[in-house]
């Protein structure tokens, strides 16, 4: 059976049609429903996640816009390691407007930086709008984990979302004379989009920010569940996921005698688009490669924390590493411990020895929206946009989702984890949903 | 910025020689004051992912910060005053104008293959490009569907069969293999010459040499430490490793 293969299978047509008259249903009352079917056009949710919006289908935006980095300090000035001696101070963008505008802070999705890709993007679109925006790393990057983190071990969304506050004010401080804000809103995508939802609780008491807006990207319900999901990917690789070297090597091989073959002279997203057409990848090696590239991140996660905490999980008990040592080791350990192994035998104990009594449920429990659900039930500030196939959500989280936000959860019928995020409409949703001009949804009209 | 054709191959020996002083850096051996891991790399059976020989690793990493420090002190804030002050159209026509140049390279490297549709798609974008194109200010070349190639002395050597050697970090020019700076040294030292034939004056071949440096700094959007991943020197060390052995191939 050839990989990528478009189903035209009846019953799956019907499934379609079905899915998308239910969008349309979905949809705010403000004259959406005469708008042409969703034309994101990767079908697959590992091969949209992989290959994300062509070019052509992303929105059009100005290609540089005047932005400020900013290096902030939120904990003071701490001494940083010396492995880690490039990493003075947390790093995030300012995207400014001259006239007085509402600000959008974005947190990024699990291991990704101020300046992933997706964020950039985003904060272009943005500022098209005429917003200012302020980019923040995820709590599970590791310039975060060092220079921002009480605790430097993520994952915990409540110690996560303070840790995040804190970093907004620091932020709000080192601007607020340069730029005049109208308003205040907050984004994320994937566990940013969780974390958003936090920090918006938090936000109620602190009362710094009073987001008006909180827009919440492909977000996880519940994190422990997500990341079962994600590391479920490896299952099927061959051998399992503790050969996720044999598994890596085997597919560069597979992709070099393919470059070697063609007509290609960079690396670029025309190979990447070549290897989809060529159905080089099968549908559970392109989820072996998702589950893979998840793992990458979280073994730079894994190692920032454990030289910060001198936890011994990785990293031997005491040692000093320099900008000159070999860490090479610790990536192959990082790169092949499960997310579950580090829940129970790195961030289950920390959390123990914070909380007494806290057992292994109550702490799952708490990593999920459903924790917070008494505030974010019908919260007219909230929207959600997630994705029919997006396999870090079972059918019941989105269920929840749409339960929680009614019609200002919108659920598109394709794009996998965040391969739509570029896309021109959800672009434009994105968007709209913080704009001034917009609805926040139909129950308010 | 090589300013005599004597000076890449005294850089490369030196390179050599100081490399193998400096020695390997393995994961050194538990001291007393340490304790193990709970986890460690003994306890799988499993490849090693993206291996790449690295004997020089030390040294290595230290000119790796080097670099970093290099750019953050020196090159970054000429790079970010150049983009400040030279409107886009100008930076694009500066780049296109050493590009073409570097067509020569590229033309020569062909031929050294006996890769003669390569060679021929460069000589066809050299001559569109150094006229219609205003002396290589403009390519119309590759939207006359001649797609820019790329080949320099590192790949020929390939090509014939010479073994990449190991990785290597170079001051200033940053990551690359033995056998690649090899090849750097040679393409300046024909490079040089070639220029001399245009008789420039000191001070404008200063100029020129000056420009060329940050236009090269300017298209090179990677910045060091910029990933914030602990592991991007393995990262970097991966991708420089693979994309010589691809370049070899085509």
């Amino acid at each position: 059976m050839l990989p990528f293969i478009h189903n035209h299978h009846p019953g799956i047509i019907m499934k379609r049609l079905l899915l998308l008259a239910t969008c349309l249903l979905l949809l705010p009352a403000s004259g959406r429903s005469a708008e042409e079917p969703y034309g994101y056009p990767v079908e697959g949710s590992y091969e949209a996640t992989i290959m994300g919006t062509p070019d052509a289908l992303k929105p059009k935006l100005p290609k540089s816009i005047p932005t400020k980095k900013l290096i902030l300090h939120p904990r003071g000035n701490l001494k940083t390691p010396g492995v880690f001696f490039y990493d003075q101070g947390l790093r995030c963008t300012l995207a400014y407007q001259e006239e007085r505008a509402p600000l959008v802070f974005l947190i990024a999705g699990t291991g990704a930086g101020h300046n992933a890709a997706k964020m950039v993007f985003l904060t272009r679109a943005l500022h098209n709008a005429g917003f200012h925006v302020v980019t923040l790393s995820s709590p599970t990057h590791p310039n975060f984990i060092i220079n921002a983190s009480l605790s430097h071990v993520p994952g915990d969304l409540t110690s996560d979302s303070v840790d995040l506050y804190r970093a907004m004010e620091a932020a709000w401080n080192e601007i607020k004379g340069d730029i005049e804000v109208s308003a205040f809103h907050l984004a994320g995508y994937s566990l940013g989009g969780t974390q958003a939802a936090f920090v918006a609780r938090l936000d109620e008491q602190r009362q710094v920010f009073r987001f008006n807006r909180v827009l919440m990207i492909n977000p996880a319900v519940n994190l422990y569940d997500s990341v079962q999901r994600i590391e479920a990917l490896l299952e099927s690789i061959p051998g399992g996921p503790r050969k996720v070297g044999t598994f890596f090597n085997r597919m560069l091989d597979r992709f070099v005698e393919f470059y070697q073959a063609g007509q290609f002279i960079e690396l670029d997203d025309e190979f990447l688009y070549a290897i989809y057409k060529a159905r080089l990848v099968s549908e559970s090696e392109a989820g072996g490669l998702i589950g893979l590239t998840f793992r990458v991140n979280s073994a730079g996660m894994i190692f920032a924390s454990d030289v910060m905490t001198n936890g011994g999980y990785i990293v031997p008990k005491n040692r000093v590493l320099l900008s000159t040592d070999s860490i090479d080791e610790y990536f192959q350990v990082g790169v092949r411990l499960s997310f579950l192994q580090y829940f129970d035998e790195y961030f289950l104990p920390v959390q123990q020895a914070l909380r007494p009594g806290l057992t292994r449920e109550r702490l799952i429990d708490s990593l999920g929206l459903q924790s917070i659900e008494p505030y974010l039930k019908d919260n007219p500030k909230f929207a959600a946009l997630i994705n029919e196939d997006d396999f870090i959500l079972s059918a019941a989280d989105r269920d929840y989702l749409r339960r929680l936000f009614g019609d200002r959860t919108r659920v598109y019928p394709r794009g996998g984890h965040l391969g739509n995020f570029e896309y021109r409409q959800n672009m434009a949703d994105m968007v709209a949903f913080l704009s001034n001009s917009a609805q926040p949804g139909g129950d308010e009209q | 910025m090589n300013t005599t054709p004597l000076r890449p191959w005294v850089l490369l020996i030196a390179l050599v020689l100081l490399a193998q002083l400096v020695g390997c850096a393995a994961t050194p051996p538990l001291r007393s004051y340490e304790e193990p891991p709970m986890h460690t790399l003994a306890e799988f059976d499993d490849e090693v992912i993206a291996h790449v020989d690295d004997p020089w690793e030390r040294f290595n990493r230290r000119m790796y910060t080097f670099n970093y420090r290099l750019d953050q002190f020196v090159f970054l804030p000429v790079v970010d005053a150049y983009e400040t002050v030279t409107p886009r159209f100008v930076r694009t026509g500066v780049s296109n104008f050493f590009s073409n140049i570097g067509e020569i390279c590229t033309l020569y490297n062909s031929l050294l293959q006996f890769r003669g549709k390569k060679a021929a798609t460069t000589t066809g974008r050299f001559l569109v490009n150094s006229t219609i194109g205003l002396v290589g200010l403009f390519d119309p070349a590759t939207s006359m569907g001649l797609k820019r190639q790329n080949e320099d002395f590192g790949q020929t050597l390939g090509h014939w069969g010479v073994d990449s050697g190991p990785y290597v970090v170079l001051p200033v020019l940053g990551p690359n293999t033995v056998r690649g700076t090899g090849g750097i040294a040679v393409d300046t030292s024909v490079h040089i010459p070639l220029i001399d034939q245009v008789q420039l004056d000191s001070a404008t071949e200063l100029g020129t040499d000056t420009l060329k440096g940050v236009d090269t700094r300017h298209r090179q959007s990677f910045r060091y430490y910029q990933s914030g991943y602990p592991f991007e020197y393995s990262v970097v060390r991966f991708v420089i490793r693979k994309k010589t052995e691809l370049s070899v191939l085509k």
